[in-house]
C-alpha cells in the first residue's frame, strides 16, 4: 500500500490530508501519480502545479522519479516558514 | 537542540533551561515570536501550523549546524510550535550562546530567517471571514538572501 499525504491547501483541494491506497499498476512515476491523483480528487490541476513539490519517503524528489506501492508520497505546496 | 511542540510552551522556562546549559558563555541572545492578532487578511482568531516530520526537524537541524559552523556558538536551541494557536501565544523560540554578543545576535537572526522563510511549515490563518493559507512573502526571501552576501 502507498500512503499519499496532501499538505497545506492541498488537503482542502483533495478533501483529505492523507490516504492509503494500492497504486494502480499503470503508475510508475511521479508524473503519472500527479495526473492520476489530480483526476481522482477532481483537483483541477492543483496537484500538477510546478510549485507543488513531491517528497518520496520524506525526501524531496527530483522529478520525474519512480514511485512504488510501498512509498509514502507527499504533495507539498511552497513552504512559507513559521 | 530542536523541538517541535504540539502544546503551548513557556519561553521564560526555556531561556532558564538554556542559560543553565550554556555554562561558560559570555553572551546569550534569545528571541520569542508571538502569534499576531492581525494579518493582511484581517483579524486572526487562530493560526494553524503544519509540519512534515522528520523533514521539518531535519531542515531546522541543518540550519543549526550551519549556524554552528559560521559562528563560534557554545549552545543553541530552537522550539517551534505546530498545531492550533491563538494570538499572543509563543510560536517560536530561538536562543544562542557564545563568548561574545555579536556571534550570538547574528546566529539567532540567521536561524530566525531560516525559520521564517525556508522551514518546512504550512500556515493557515482563520478569522471572522474564514481561513486562508499563507503564501511566502517576497521580503522574507530578501531577509534570508542577505546571508548569502556574508558567506566566505
Amino acid at each position: 500500500m502507498a500512503r499519499l499525504l496532501y499538505f497545506g491547501r492541498l488537503a482542502d483541494v483533495t478533501g483529505t490530508p492523507h490516504q492509503t491506497i494500492d497504486l494502480p499498476a499503470c503508475i510508475a512515476d511521479t508524473a503519472a501519480l500527479r495526473q492520476w491523483a489530480d483526476v481522482e480528487h477532481g483537483s483541477s490541476g492543483a496537484l500538477l502545479e510546478d510549485t507543488v513539490r513531491l517528497a518520496i519517503n520524506n525526501e524531496i524528489a527530483a522529478e520525474p522519479a519512480p514511485v512504488s506501492n510501498a512509498d509514502e508520497i507527499a504533495f507539498m505546496p511552497p513552504v512559507g516558514g513559521g | 537542540m530542536v523541538t517541535l511542540s504540539y502544546a503551548s510552551f513557556d519561553p521564560a522556562a526555556a531561556l532558564a533551561d538554556f542559560t543553565a546549559r550554556a555554562e561558560g558563555a559570555g553572551a546569550i541572545v534569545s528571541f520569542t515570536g508571538l502569534v499576531r492578532p492581525d494579518a493582511k487578511t484581517g483579524t486572526v482568531n487562530t493560526l494553524a501550523l503544519q509540519a512534515y516530520s522528520p523533514m521539518t526537524e531535519r531542515g531546522i537541524e541543518a540550519a543549526v549546524s550551519e549556524a554552528e559552523a559560521r559562528w563560534p556558538l557554545k549552545a543553541s536551541m530552537v522550539i517551534h510550535r505546530v498545531g492550533d494557536m491563538v494570538p499572543g501565544e509563543p510560536i517560536v523560540f530561538v536562543a544562542t550562546a557564545s563568548a561574545h554578543r555579536r556571534a550570538a545576535f547574528e546566529a539567532a537572526d540567521f536561524l530566525m530567517d531560516y525559520l521564517k522563510t525556508k522551514a518546512v511549515f504550512w500556515k493557515k490563518e482563520t478569522g471572522p471571514t474564514g481561513s486562508t493559507w499563507i503564501e511566502p512573502r517576497a521580503e522574507d526571501y530578501a531577509d534570508s538572501a542577505r546571508w548569502a552576501d556574508t558567506q566566505g
